[in-house]
């Protein structure tokens, strides 16, 4: 997130696009909707009707995976009504002139007949956003899981940049992150091309640095990514995948693949708290600790720095992940002879512009905010005071695409997949409470009324779902949420794996599977 | 009874609260944290029940090998050094860019840096990720 979670509290307008945000983030959701009973106006964007739209002043339903073609149109009502802040865009940005040309066509009525939005709404979002100083914008994985999610969090920050929504309390571009450390992976460097920090691999003096503490030579060549370490698996030239925490047998996409490519390891060595999936293929199972067993830290979306701190001791021989990282790497001839998590913080400091003032002692009760540059430092609310870290801020002109998958006469559906407000992920942890199971038991399609008619089925009853590479079976759910044609499915669930029939197409740039569009077929079985 | 103020392990709200822990030392129950700037005494219905999968009899508790197709209980010693050996074999055959990395969402800071740390400087190989895309 650019901004905090607090400042939700501070915005006239709040967009959300693609964030089932009462169901994934509810503690955010609820600050939303306290927002809205305050005056708050509030935008909500998905082709799913969720609960959050039952609050909103504006509820936007277009297909699935027309994301830019709705952004663009915005946009363009945006320049047409001359409703932005010029102030900003000759100050702060660059390219304008490119995005001018980009939306031209993206007239209201063009919109319309690509997103099914009608004309009028759009006009009446774009509106209300670009007329208030004091608009925030959230999104979530609706607009990022596509083979176009780079340009739709390109056209995104279109929106916040055209109308001057940056760099101040109450706005911003805030991605919601859907798991309680992904921002921190991102931030350790647990990514392909660059090292903490954002630090990228090819800066020879970042490299440097790095060097002179770990005491070795870095390969600077970028990595492969999730989904390519499994191609490759396939194709054969990966031959040992080591896993820590991770259940990609059901969490990635078309999973007949990604079993298949895990066939061909010579090596698989999974780290985890539970006999997952994916550790019952491993050849070596290395037990770890949960987070009430150890001391650390997570970040959350809004970049705070929060302690984590050991309640229980691990179970049986079980050890904390970093103690059996230490182990193996001294054990391969490399010393790690960190004593305690507060020691490997310090390192990352050192190691760590952003992370740089952070210290166990002052993270305490609250936590701090990166940027934080130095130990006197308070953290950072929002970013992008003065100025944006890259200098100005670059409009991106593009096009709408289609998505890679749609649907036609074999595969008549268009199914997208995501989550439940119950279970979480691959549901090895809430799978194991039972009120939460109580809630949401099994593996269910959410289907259009009219559809169930048609195929046959009525609410409850089991139906097969297939796509070209795979087939489930699951309960149907009558929904009044989702336009005929458009159906949906959880991932989290094991029997009935949504992800066996997804689509493992990419986005060029960020690599990110299409997990929100693929066509499916729909039959009653007995 | 022991109250440890922590960070929730699920959404990326980041809400903290307080893990009971009885005088055996096991996980009881959850008290949200009032003065947390997230949270502020709130919690989902997901965070209220977190210390029940932290006690699931299911939970690992020795390192496992895998020996004629099953999974076998092994001591630390032996599945670190197997680990060790076949990694330090792979990459004497094929090199380090033959190895891959998952790290974890659902790890500690610490932890990611220490595997990103493990890949690049003990293996040679930025052949690293994490889910933050699923």
């Amino acid at each position: 997130m650019t901004n905090s979670i607090a400042d939700i509290a501070d915005a006239k307008v709040i967009l959300v696009i693609g964030s089932n945000t009462t169901e994934q983030h509810p503690v955010i959701g609820s600050k939303i909707i306290e927002a809205v009973e305050h005056g708050a106006k509030l935008i909500v964007i998905d082709p799913r009707r969720i609960p959050l739209a039952n609050f909103a002043d504006i509820y936007l339903q277009p297909k699935v995976g027309t994301n830019v073609a709705w952004l663009n149109g915005l946009a363009h009502v945006i320049i047409e009504e001359n409703i932005c802040d010029h102030d900003f865009i000759a100050d702060r940005t660059e390219n304008y002139r490119e995005l001018v040309k980009m939306v031209k066509k993206y007239t209201p009525q063009y919109v319309q007949d690509i997103t099914g939005i009608p004309a009028d709404d759009l006009v009446r979002a774009a509106r209300l956003y670009a007329n208030s100083d004091r608009a925030m914008m959230f999104y979530c994985m609706g607009i990022t899981q596509f083979t176009s999610g780079t340009d739709n969090v390109r056209t995104c920050a279109n929106l916040a940049m055209l109308t001057g929504n940056l760099g101040k309390p109450g706005t911003g571009v805030n991605p919601l992150r859907g798991q309680n450390n992904v921002q921190g992976a991102c931030d350790m460097g647990a990514l392909p091309n660059v090292l903490t920090g954002y630090q990228r691999l090819e800066d020879k003096e970042a490299r440097h640095r790095f060097e002179q503490v770990w005491q070795v030579e870095l390969p600077a060549k970028t990595g492969l990514s999730l989904t390519e370490m499994i191609s490759n698996a396939a194709e054969g030239k990966l031959k040992c995948l080591y896993i820590m925490g991770e259940n990609p047998l059901i969490s990635d996409p078309d999973l007949n693949h990604v079993r298949e490519a895990f066939e061909k390891l010579e090596l698989l060595i999974v780290q985890d708290i539970f006999l997952t999936e994916t550790a019952s293929m491993a050849d070596i199972v290395l037990p770890g600790a949960c987070f009430a067993e150890k001391d650390g830290t997570f970040t959350n979306t809004e970049r705070r720095v929060q302690r984590v701190r050991q309640a229980a001791l691990p179970k049986g021989s079980a050890r904390e992940d970093w103690r059996i990282i230490s182990a193996l790497a001294c054990k391969m001839g490399y010393l790690m002879g960190y004593e305690s998590p507060e020691e490997i913080m310090e390192e990352i400091s050192v190691l760590t512009p952003i992370y740089r003032g952070i210290t166990y002692h002052r993270l305490d009760k609250k936590g701090i905010q990166w940027p934080c540059p130095h130990e006197a430092h308070p953290g950072t609310k929002y970013l992008h005071k003065n100025k944006f870290s890259s200098g100005k801020g670059k409009f991106h002109a593009v096009d709408y695409k289609k998505p890679v998958e749609l649907p036609d006469k074999e595969y008549p559906f268009l199914l997208t997949t995501g989550r439940t407000a119950y279970q979480f992920h691959t549901a090895t942890m809430t799978k194991r409470v039972a009120v939460l199971l109580r809630e949401d038991p099994d593996g269910f399609i959410e289907i259009n009324a009219e559809d169930a008619k048609a195929i046959g089925v009525r609410e409850g009853w089991p139906v097969e779902v297939s796509s070209s590479r795979g087939r489930v079976i699951c309960r149907v759910s009558i929904t009044d949420s989702l336009p005929q044609g458009t159906v949906f499915m959880p991932f989290h669930f094991a029997e009935s794996a949504a992800n066996l029939l997804t689509n493992s197409a990419v986005d060029p740039v960020a690599k990110i599977p299409e997990y929100k569009v693929c066509a499916v077929r729909i039959r009653g079985v007995d | 009874m022991n109250e440890v103020l922590t960070t929730c392990p699920y959404c990326g709200c980041g809400c903290n609260f307080y893990l009971i822990a009885d005088r055996d030392g096991e996980i009881t129950g959850v008290i949200p944290s009032r003065e947390h700037p997230v949270s502020q005494g709130k919690l989902c219905v997901k965070g209220w029940n977190v210390h029940e999968f932290v006690n699931s009899p299911d939970r690992l508790s020795r390192p496992l090998i895998k020996e004629s197709g099953t999974l076998q209980e092994a001591t630390w010693d032996e599945a670190l050094k197997k680990t060790a050996a076949k990694l330090q074999e792979i990459i004497k055959k094929y090199g380090p860019d033959a190895v891959g990395f998952f790290s974890s969402a659902k790890c500690t800071n610490e932890e990611n840096f220490l595997f990103a740390k493990f890949a690049r400087a003990v293996v040679g190989t930025n052949n690293i990720d994490h889910c933050a895309r699923l």
